[in-house]
């Protein structure tokens, strides 16, 4: 495990992780507030989660240059937890999942990400950017035209403002027009202040007022074992989309066990569980962030922030956030899986529209990546459970060759035993399995079958061709089938 | 003109640059074309969500320039590959003026039409920061 007081990491590149940081705080602000708003949390649960998420992954991360904070995947997943049970069970599933967190870290189940498909975690940026927008849609409803106006404002200044000049984070920038805007003309649009309650405190330490019982774990431990893997999934993909923009290593386990502590921090801090961001930390590397410091600073400026101009925070219009968050929903989608639709195979295209739809219809990213995982091991199963038999009849007549190729196994014995005519008039059979595999006691027992059938319709059996492998699952499994037919 | 750096993306505009390098450097023994290929984070994000870790992003990477390599150099010229991480613009004019070229070559017109919206400004920049002369093929 790497040091984590490296003097490298911390003070390497100090101008460029200071000025990084707070282009970040800047661009976190807004989003640690709608993904409050999408959690159905007062705004400060989200912003004391993204400045405690920051500062303590900025020590105990394992990759640098990343920032993590109050997310849209994970706020998703909190949305019915808050409504049937309130906060304080939040706060003990966020001390839970960074728990699940420190574990996965500790037995280093970082590896495991590479069973899950490509096609699968291109389908979950997708399911998620849908729902972040999809989530926005709520603040349209019943509105007028001023609403509409608004946003359409704030996306033309964030996508247009960067033609012009890149010095200042556009998404700042039209927020602080589209507020100025609603105050000064005073159009009693909806702001942050009317979706709940922003205290200019700083966060305190306290235990979530729950019920110590099995009925609360109950409770709290689906939503944290969602928690767990939604976030560690995204967390560890941000995690290598970082190390390809820096050209440098990251250690997994560590960022693993680094989610969990700043989780654990995280809930008695009054904060919801929150994860690696791809968008911010793309920007932080884009702004020239790439050590420790950065994420360090972002947290520490948008606690600063907050606290100065907390007041100002609070009109800022609902449009301006919509806004924000459908550009965010735009940046995140991975469009070029749809330029290359027609070229990756449909199984593949079959797995990630799968994904996005059981996302999209049941709210939980974790439902669908497991919906993911299983259909593309089906597919998988499918693919190499193909086995080819080719036969030729030799000897004028009396011996039949079956050539057969493919993986042998619990899933293609079924297909692969009525490829043999066992009725025909032969005196021999030969079994050729040179470009053949044997992997289970489904294929062991298979092969006994087609033996017996043979037999008993008097014609010999020649096995030939059974690779290492092969032969000594036959010595140990084989037989036992057709010893008990006789 | 003995040293050229060309800027790459894979792309069919960036492949005419090539070309047009290739006919400049014309038989020259002694020439040699430096392409240079540059990941930003935009593109990190793209290649490691379809390529799965950074690893495999870099390998398919250098898999899909060899074939501009192999085209510069079946014409019996030195080619060097060089492949950087950050901002496009910034890293290509940092390299090319730390390094003594007789001429960079840009192709107009990236990829996507975000970009080709964008790009005017972008060759712009480059033939204004970049010390030696730049061409802009077209």
């Amino acid at each position: 495990m790497r040091k984590v007081f490296s003097k490298d990491e911390w003070l390497g590149n100090v101008r460029g992780d200071v000025l990084a940081g707070i282009v970040v705080a800047l661009a976190l602000i807004p989003e640690a507030i709608a993904f409050s708003i999408i959690a159905g949390v007062d705004p400060m649960v989200g912003l004391y989660a993204s400045f405690s998420i920051a500062v303590v992954i900025a020590f105990v991360g394992g990759r640098p240059g990343m920032i993590s904070g109050a997310t849209g995947a994970m706020a998703l997943l909190m949305t019915t937890l808050v409504a049937e049970h309130g906060l304080q069970y939040l706060l003990a599933a966020t001390v839970l999942t960074g728990i699940l967190q420190v574990l996965a870290g500790v037995f280093k189940l970082a590896k495991y990400m590479k069973f899950i498909p490509r096609s699968v975690m291109v389908g979950f940026v997708n399911a998620l950017a849908i729902l972040i927008f999809t989530s926005q849609l709520q603040h349209f409803v019943d509105e007028t035209w001023v609403m509409f106006a608004l946003v359409g404002l704030t996306l033309a200044i964030i996508y247009l403002l960067p033609l012009i000049t890149k010095a200042v984070p556009s998404t700042l920038i039209a927020i602080i027009v589209v507020t100025a805007l609603a105050i000064f003309m005073n159009f009693g649009v909806r702001t942050v202040g009317d979706m709940g309650e922003l205290t200019r405190t700083l966060p305190m330490f306290l235990i979530p007022d729950i019920p110590l019982n099995f009925e609360t774990l109950q409770i709290i431990f689906p939503y944290a074992l969602a928690l767990t893997v939604v976030g560690l999934l995204e967390s560890l993909l941000t995690a290598s989309i970082v190390d390809d923009a820096t050209d440098t290593e990251s250690d997994k386990n560590m960022e693993s066990r680094g989610q969990g502590i700043a989780n654990i921090t995280t809930g008695f801090f009054g904060g919801m569980a929150g994860c690696a961001m791809i968008g911010q930390s793309v920007i932080n590397v884009k702004s020239g962030g790439k050590g420790r410091l950065s994420s360090l600073v972002a947290g520490v400026v948008l606690m600063f922030l907050i606290i100065v101009l907390g007041n100002i925070v609070v009109q800022i219009p609902m449009a301006a956030l919509a806004g924000v968050m459908i550009m965010v929903s735009i940046g995140t989608f991975d469009w070029s899986s749809l330029k290359t639709l027609h070229i990756v195979p449909k199984s593949d295209v079959a797995v990630m529209v799968v994904t996005v739809a059981v996302v999209v219809y049941t709210h939980d990213l974790s439902i669908g990546v497991l919906s993911g995982v299983v259909l593309s091991a089906l597919f998988f199963a499918a693919k190499i459970s193909k086995v080819k038999v080719m036969s030729l009849l030799v000897d004028g007549g009396d011996k039949r060759i079956y050539y057969i190729k493919g993986q042998l196994f619990f899933a293609s014995v079924t297909e692969f035993l009525t490829k043999f005519d066992f009725s025909e008039e032969i005196k021999e059979v030969e079994l050729d399995f040179t470009h053949a595999h044997l992997w289970d006691d489904s294929a062991a027992g298979a092969l006994d079958k087609i033996e017996a059938k043979f037999e008993q319709h008097g014609t010999h059996v020649i096995k030939k061709g059974l690779n290492i492998e092969s032969t000594e699952l036959m010595d140990k499994i084989g037989g036992i089938t057709k010893g008990a037919d006789h | 003109m003995k040293k050229l750096l060309v800027a790459t993306d894979g792309s069919e505009h960036a492949k005419r640059a090539l070309l047009k390098a290739i006919d400049i450097a014309g038989k020259d023994e002694e020439a040699i074309i430096d392409l240079m290929y540059v990941v930003d984070g935009e593109t990190s994000k793209a290649d490691v969500l379809h390529y799965g870790d950074s690893d495999t992003a870099s390998f398919k990477r250098e898999k899909k320039l060899k074939e501009s390599v192999e085209l510069v150099e079946a014409e019996g010229i030195k080619a060097n590959l060089i492949i950087e991480h950050g901002d496009p613009e910034e890293t290509l004019i940092d390299h090319a003026n730390s390094n003594d070229y007789d001429l960079v070559l840009v192709g107009s017109r990236g990829r996507n039409k975000l970009q080709t919206m964008v790009l005017g400004s972008v060759s712009h920049k480059l033939v204004k920061h970049i010390d030696a002369p730049v061409m802009v093929v077209k």
